[in-house]
């Protein structure tokens, strides 16, 4: 009899996207930021260099989408060099911006450079109330003026909305928005609640009714709209029955490089404790990718434990969020508690059960910043 | 642009900004890239949208397609037409 034949351990697939934060300074406070509480100093950034190679290593990866994020990162000064970097060497390069710092001119010459998509976020459909919101006078009034020079330089736009208590009842009003501004897609994103959004979850979760609500009025806008604007909604988990499928499985498609070039499966994984973290300061992107601990630990399905590893849709969702799990269970590797076969379950009714007043008043948001101030006397 | 799509004979389809076709030599395949999206484009849709320039209709580009492939003009036309109409609800293909 011949030696079996041993099939080789199937490589890793190549990563699809890459999500760069190029800074995390920004001008907004945003509530819900999805950057850590801990953020990087503007001294740590990785330099210029650094992420050129980082840009050349992911192309030569497999890489197709670079997505150029933050904080804000038009608050980097090479932010132009980057595009035209990205250009170069063949990614298609998605800027995902609050608008503020960027003008005409300099939206023009990113288009210029090779530039293939903008992301604006736009916090409400009502100017004071966005302002206060991002926690900055004036920030609606300029986003109004970027996004005309996203179109006007013929750049598909994208409008990107978090829904939240503050802004709930005018989902469908930001659809509208987004069409007014000349966007090609609308991302509608009900809010995450880890990170800041867990800080603010007071402040930010809408009661089970006005979600539904919000969720139906912009259901009805996609056929009103179709051809017109594409809408990407991301409906609450914390309502639904099943978990999302986090990052569409862990480290499967896309890698987050943060401001000082620790390598992530997911912008929040570094809230996991005993998780080691590789640094593009010290290893290939595609060493990390394949090889690194933290990209390891939760890919595929072998570290599920039940009900994830015997549930027929461990491949459709992958056991959920694994920070979410971590943040209500307090492990890790349990199902996420937002699944309804999850021994947990009851954590998140109990949480929605709390907001269950529409006429509540709005706590005050601890707005993000990069350095924490002190509290008020 | 509103409403539902309508494609017409003499539509003239092509890419907007933002949308592109690359040859993924890491996975060799065609990808047709936009917001947010990676379409896996098989060899029959690349002839296709090769041919959305901006300046050829849609029925010279069917025309040039059913000469090439020597193929039944009505099943080309049939073809084309779904996949065009389908991207561009998508707001993949401009009209």
């Amino acid at each position: 009899m011949n030696a079996p034949v041993v099939p080789p351990k199937p490589a890793v697939a190549a990563p699809v996207g890459l999500l760069a934060e190029l800074t995390h300074r920004c001008p907004l406070g945003c509530p819900y930021c999805s950057n850590p509480l801990e953020m990087d100093a503007r001294a740590d950034e990785l330099d210029t260099e650094t992420w050129l190679r980082v840009f050349s290593e992911a192309a030569a990866a497999g890489v197709l989408h670079a997505h150029l994020s933050g904080g804000e990162p038009a608050a980097r000064h090479d932010l132009l060099e980057i595009v035209a970097h990205c250009y170069k060497v063949g990614l298609y390069t998605n800027l995902i911006t609050s608008g503020i710092g960027l003008t005409p001119e300099k939206v023009k010459a990113l288009a210029d450079a090779g530039l293939d998509h903008v992301q604006l976020s736009i916090q409400d459909a009502e100017a004071k109330s966005a302002d206060k919101i991002a926690g900055y006078e004036g920030a609606y009034a300029k986003k109004q003026i970027v996004a005309k020079a996203v179109t006007d330089n013929n750049l598909p736009l994208t409008v990107n909305a978090v829904i939240h208590r503050a802004n709930v009842t005018r989902a469908g009003r930001m659809v509208e928005l987004a069409v007014e501004l000349g966007a090609r897609r609308v991302e509608i994103a009900h809010a995450q609640y880890y990170g800041w959004g867990l800080v603010n979850r007071a402040a930010l979760m809408p009661t089970r009714a006005q979600a539904e609500i919000a969720i139906a009025e912009v259901e009805a806008l996609k056929g009103k709209y179709a051809g017109t604007i594409v809408i990407d909604h991301v409906i609450p988990d914390y309502h639904a029955k099943h978990p999302k499928a986090c990052m569409g499985g862990w480290a499967k498609r896309t890698m987050n490089i943060t401001p000082k070039g620790m390598a992530l499966p997911c912008h929040a994984s570094e809230t996991i404790p005993n998780l080691e973290h590789w640094s593009v300061r010290d290893h290939s992107l595609m060493d990390i990718w394949s090889a690194s601990p933290a990209f390891n630990a939760f890919r595929g399905t072998d570290w599920m434990k039940e009900p994830c590893r015997s549930c027929e849709r461990k491949l459709i969702d992958y056991g959920g969020c694994r920070c979410q799990a971590l943040a209500l269970t307090g492990d890790a590797t349990e199902a996420d508690p937002v699944c309804h076969l999850s021994p947990h379950h009851d954590k998140i009714a109990a949480v929605t059960e709390m907001f269950a007043d529409d006429n509540a008043p709005i706590p005050d948001y601890v707005y993000r910043r990069l350095k924490a101030t002190a509290p008020v006397e | 642009m509103s409403g539902p799509v309508q494609l017409e004979d003499q539509s003239k389809p092509h890419l907007p900004r933002g949308v592109r076709l690359k040859l993924d030599e890491t996975r060799n395949e065609w990808m047709l890239l936009a917001p947010e999206r990676v379409v896996k484009t098989d060899a029959i849709a690349v002839e296709i949208l090769k041919r959305c320039d901006g300046v050829a209709t849609l029925s010279e580009i069917v025309d040039d397609l059913a000469a090439t492939f020597k193929a039944d003009r009505a099943i080309i036309d049939r073809d084309v037409r779904a996949m065009l109409t389908e991207l561009a609800t998508k707001r993949m293909v401009d009209l």
